[in-house]
């Protein structure tokens, strides 16, 4: 564990604490207040969007209305993206001459990109037109975050708004929220990082494949393509979805370790802003910073377990006379070496984004057992951009309601009574998740079709399908990427995980945001826990090891932990 | 319903699609041609004659003793192609990571019998994306003894163009020290000119 990685450590923890604030409030203005920046032009631009759309901006949605609005835009764009892939060869812009998409794949990659998911059954490069990725994909990038976006403040609305005298009912509008995020947030983030992206190295063109003859008489032909639009968003919104098969370890896509660093702060730097909007919606920047706290612990420890386990030798390569004083290089690059990469693997899937910078299988067991776990934790240090705060108030409200249960008080959250309707919601969120990870895993691990397209034998075989449900219900979309993925039983079963990962979770989120909407606050007593200091944070990272831990340790168990002891003794499969 | 729902949602879909899937790229692309041309069509080196020989950014094979060699590629069937790009996902109990290493390794120990002991790993691990540009200092220097024999020159005077070739951390701090392995070898022909293709290739 180096100087240097140290220092990039300490360096992108203190971007992320200093800018959260900043994001935080500039957030709270385009999505709460009547004065959102740049209120001429881009308010103009905002105005004319809504009209196009033909919505009523003033009018407010009850969580039914709000959610029937998500699923119709989800539905309505995921299948136009699945009839782009399919019709791809008649489309313009693919110079490739790629043939339309297969069925099931054009299933899995719609599911994959509608969801936040991106998770890749293709190789971008070999598959996918210009316009494929930049319309039918990087699009979903926008909205699938911006939506997300939406479901996170709807559920702070509903916990933090005071009810009028005639009892509030509704958690803001779906479509003023979706077309804010794009036009205050996402769109001109993504043109300047885009451009920062193309000076380190990123290509930017719509031209094909180039040949070229190397300096030793052989041919190459090297993929190009409108990259830097893509790797702005992908990041930003945290997708992760990549034009190139190798994602974010392609020098096309990722050339420099400063470009790296500003992949890695895009991909935090929302989720952590709106810790702080939500906060300020609470009235109290403490709140935000509660949550804040317990997500900095939990990021702090996966990194530094991830850069411990690959700042040791590969055990494959033990004996073999291989100088590996500076870790384990099997799929990592050069130029960021192992620092670089593990704090990657550990931001993208604290986060839902998925993107990799370098290959999570060939990790050591207990390297590739943090980015599994940071998933089934149900990314919330930090998480997606929206999904990650919603994820964390969820558990926040757990916690209360052990702390409640513990002194022997109604629980309450910013005010608000936790009642058994809450409850009941909260834990529906959490059951869903674990279930739809380890049952589809156990029907793989007994399926000789499924089985057939593992890349690794023993119990890393269990990891690498253990890994893609996990990524595919999380909607992370990185992967233990041996795993074949492109066959019928896993396009399908990996679809649907990454529909039910998105949107059975995100309805008990809207449905707790109208169930907390419309209680009356109870004035804070001498007996209310507060959920404003460390001892919060401390309770709420407890809350959620212990349930991660509980659900998932018994799998683990079986792949990483019996790797890593196996690898020990050397053994290979 | 279908007033309420479905015909924003249709609207939404067509406008967002518009806006965020063609015209943004667009823009991007329109601005980076201008602002960063050679970096947005693919950052291609050109030899003295002026004949593009690669890009800067993607590792190419090299298997001529006079060159600095690569890492090894998983990209494509048969490595280091840039229109398949991918690591070998093997993990720390595959036998077949075992093998390959292995055979590497008494192919690297043939190759250069005046070399030190221990190989750098990198030149026997291959990067996540097959298309590593780079190797550190320490895994050039060790392929020195071998390329100085191959061009018949004294080690030393390779040794200083590594030194020059040879970029920091990103603002100190940031990933690591490295050498790009192309720009490298159009140097060492700068310098010494292009080796002699060996018989028979």
């Amino acid at each position: 564990m180096t100087t240097s990685g140290w220092i990039q450590l300490l360096v992108f923890a203190a971007l992320i604490l200093v800018c959260t604030r900043p994001v935080g409030g500039y957030l709270f203005r385009v999505f709460e207040t009547e004065t959102p920046p740049l209120k001429s032009t881009l308010g103009a631009v905002e105005r004319l969007l809504l009209r196009l759309v033909g919505v009523d901006p003033k009018k407010e949605q009850t969580w039914v209305q709000y959610a029937m609005a998500l699923l119709a835009f989800s539905a309505f764009s995921m299948l136009v993206t699945y009839a782009m892939l399919r019709m791809q060869h008649g489309l313009p812009l693919n110079p490739q001459g790629f043939a339309n998409v297969d069925p099931a794949l054009a299933f899995n990659t719609a599911a994959s990109f509608t969801t936040n998911t991106n998770w890749q059954s293709y190789s971008g490069e070999q598959v996918m037109s210009h316009l494929s990725q930049m319309a039918a994909l990087a699009w979903h990038n926008f909205t699938s975050a911006a939506a997300g976006i939406g479901v996170a403040l709807a559920l702070s609305r509903g916990l933090a708004r005071r009810p009028g005298p005639d009892g509030a009912k509704t958690l803001g509008n779906f479509w003023v929220d979706l077309i804010r995020a794009h036009v205050y947030v996402l769109i001109p983030a993504s043109i300047i990082t885009a451009l920062i992206f193309v000076s380190q190295g990123v290509t930017q063109t719509f031209a094909g494949p180039q040949t070229v003859t190397t300096l030793e008489g052989l041919q190459q032909i090297i993929a190009l393509g409108p990259v830097a639009s893509q790797e702005a968003i992908k990041m930003l919104g945290t997708n992760g979805g990549g034009f190139f098969n190798a994602n974010s370890a392609h020098p096309f896509e990722n050339p420099t370790p400063f470009a790296n660093l500003l992949q890695m702060f895009l991909i935090f730097i929302i989720p952590a802003g709106l810790t702080n909007t939500f906060g300020r919606m609470a009235r109290d920047a403490r709140e935000g910073w509660a949550l804040f706290g317990a997500m900095s612990a939990l990021f702090l420890i996966g990194a530094l377990v991830c850069w411990g386990a690959e700042a040791r030798p590969n055990a494959a390569l033990a004996g073999l006379g291989v100088d590996q004083s500076m870790g384990n290089l099997e799929g990592k690059e050069c130029r960021f070496g192992v620092a670089g990469s593990t704090l990657f693997a550990t931001v993208t899937t604290d986060a839902s984004c998925g993107a990799v910078n370098s290959m999570h299988d060939s990790f050591n067991p207990i390297g590739g057992l943090v980015p599994m776990l940071n998933i089934q934790l149900g990314e919330l240090v930090f998480g997606g951009v929206g999904a990650g705060l919603y994820a964390m108030l969820i558990m926040a409200i757990l916690t209360v309601f052990i702390a409640g249960l513990m002194v022997g008080r109604t629980p309450e959250y910013l005010g608000k009574k936790i009642e058994a309707r809450e409850m009941k919601l909260a834990v529906l969120y959490t059951l869903i998740f674990p279930l739809i990870i380890l049952a589809p895993a156990a029907w793989a691990a007994i399926d000789k079709g499924a089985l057939a397209s593992l890349n690794n034998g023993g119990p890393h075989g269990l990891s690498e399908i253990l890994y893609a449900f996990t990524s595919a219900a999380g909607n992370n979309g990185s992967a233990f990427a041996g795993l074949n993925a492109n066959t019928n039983f896993w396009n399908f079963s990996l679809g649907i995980s990454m529909l039910a990962g998105r949107f059975f979770m995100l309805l008990p989120a809207l449905a707790l945001g109208g169930a907390m909407i419309g209680k009356k606050v109870v004035p804070q007593s001498l007996g209310t826990f507060p959920t404003t200091g460390a001892l919060f944070s401390a309770l709420l990272c407890a809350v959620i090891l212990i349930v991660g831990a509980l659900t998932f340790f018994p799998a683990l168990a079986l792949g990483p932990v019996v790797e890593a002891l196996l690898a020990q003794s050397g053994k290979v499969f | 319903m279908i007033r309420e729902h479905v015909l924003p949602a249709a609207r939404a879909t067509l406008c967002t699609l518009l806006i965020t899937g063609v015209a943004y790229p667009l823009l991007c692309t329109g601005l980076a041609l201008v602002l960063f041309p050679q970096r947005a069509r693919g950052s291609f080196v050109t030899d003295d004659a002026g004949h593009t020989v690669g890009s800067e950014l993607i590792a190419q094979p090299f298997a001529s003793a006079a060159y600095v060699q690569p890492r090894p590629s998983a990209a494509g069937d048969k490595g280091w192609d840039a229109n398949n790009s991918g690591g070998s996902n093997l993990g720390a109990t595959s036998k077949k990571l075992r093998d390959r290493v292995q055979a590497d390794v008494s192919r690297l120990k043939t190759e250069n019998p005046d070399a030190l002991a221990e190989i750098p790993a990198e030149l026997v691990t291959t990067s996540g994306s097959g298309l590593d540009p780079h190797l550190s200092p320490a895994a050039v220097r060790w392929q020195i003894p071998r390329i100085a024999r191959a061009r018949q020159v004294a080690p030393d005077r390779i040794e200083r163009l590594v030194a020059d070739q040879i970029e920091g951390r990103d603002l100190g701090f940031l990933g690591e020290p490295r050498v790009n392995v192309l720009l490298l070898n159009l140097a060492l022909d700068r310098l010494l000119g292009k080796p002699v293709a060996p018989p028979g290739k």
